[in-house]
């Protein structure tokens, strides 16, 4: 077994282990913590990929804001989300037996497709994939539309966002 | 050398354990960490197909950054919700969110 696939095990059990806690802790905070740990190894998943700028982008949009924002929330909504309470549903099974069966769906799907065990090609040898995203996502030729419209929608949720929290006092 | 397939099958159990916290979580904040952990397992599904499909092109990397624009989107309206629920109903389980329900 080559290093690298070791290091893949390593990062894959450790971001499921932490999925896991995340979807069955009972509190809270915790499961932001957890969180935070998956979302960490999704990064180095990345990075074994070479995919180098989804990495930081993954560190600093998921770890730097979105768990930021989890636990900011989590603390305002503290006195009802109390840990005393169970936070799984009573019928937890059928959330259990559909995750299941979707997993094993999934497999099955994937084993049956032809190239289900692609060997890794070499990383292409012209530009820096980091040159070759930064100039697709503002060609004409490429992915500028769908970049200008994905921050017109980040834009426009944002603002919904501060519309929606508005906290309106009377007077 | 990691083959395609462990990075699928990674993705795969990623994506059940999700869906499983966006099921079976009373808290409205767990389902959306929920929702999280199924948009990372899709996007390590994408660069993974991008690096062992196609490492000429950079599609894959580029709908991967998309996906991130639009789950920053979806987390900001979703805790803007929740907190505004709060305010009004003073509760953030799912189950007694029911003003809709028939």
């Amino acid at each position: 077994m080559s290093p690298i696939q070791v290091v893949f095990i390593l990062t894959a059990m450790t971001t499921l282990g932490a999925a896991l806690m995340v979807v069955t802790v009972q509190n809270l905070v915790h499961a932001a913590l957890w969180l935070i740990l998956s979302l960490f190894g999704i990064a180095v998943t990345f990075v074994i990929l070479n995919a180098g700028f989804l990495a930081v982008a993954q560190v600093v949009i998921y770890i730097g804001a979105i768990s930021i924002l989890m636990i900011f929330a989590i603390m305002l909504t503290r006195r009802v989300a109390e840990d005393v309470n169970p936070q799984i549903g009573r019928r937890w099974w059928w959330a259990a037996a559909i995750s299941v069966v979707m997993f094993v769906g999934l497999a099955w799907m994937l084993g049956n497709w032809s190239g289900f065990r692609s060997p890794l090609p070499a990383a292409s040898s012209g530009m820096d994939p980091l040159v070759q995203l930064g100039e697709a996502l503002v060609s004409v030729n490429a992915y500028v539309l769908p970049f200008e419209v994905a921050s017109v929608l980040l834009l426009a949720a944002l603002i919904g966002a501060l519309m929606i929290a508005w906290e309106r006092r009377p007077g | 050398m990691v083959p395609l397939s462990w990075y699928l099958i990674f993705s795969a159990a990623l994506f059940s354990i999700g869906l499983f916290g966006v099921l079976a979580r009373k808290n409205a904040v767990a389902i959306l960490m929920g929702v999280e952990l199924m948009l990372n397992s899709v996007n390590v599904n994408l660069v993974a197909f991008w690096r062992y499909r196609t490492p000429e092109g950079i599609a894959g990397q580029a709908f991967a950054v998309i996906v991130f624009a639009v789950a920053a989107a979806e987390v900001a309206v979703g805790l803007a919700l929740i907190i505004s629920i709060y305010r009004r109903r003073n509760t953030v389980v799912a189950d007694e969110i029911d003003l809709l329900k028939f």
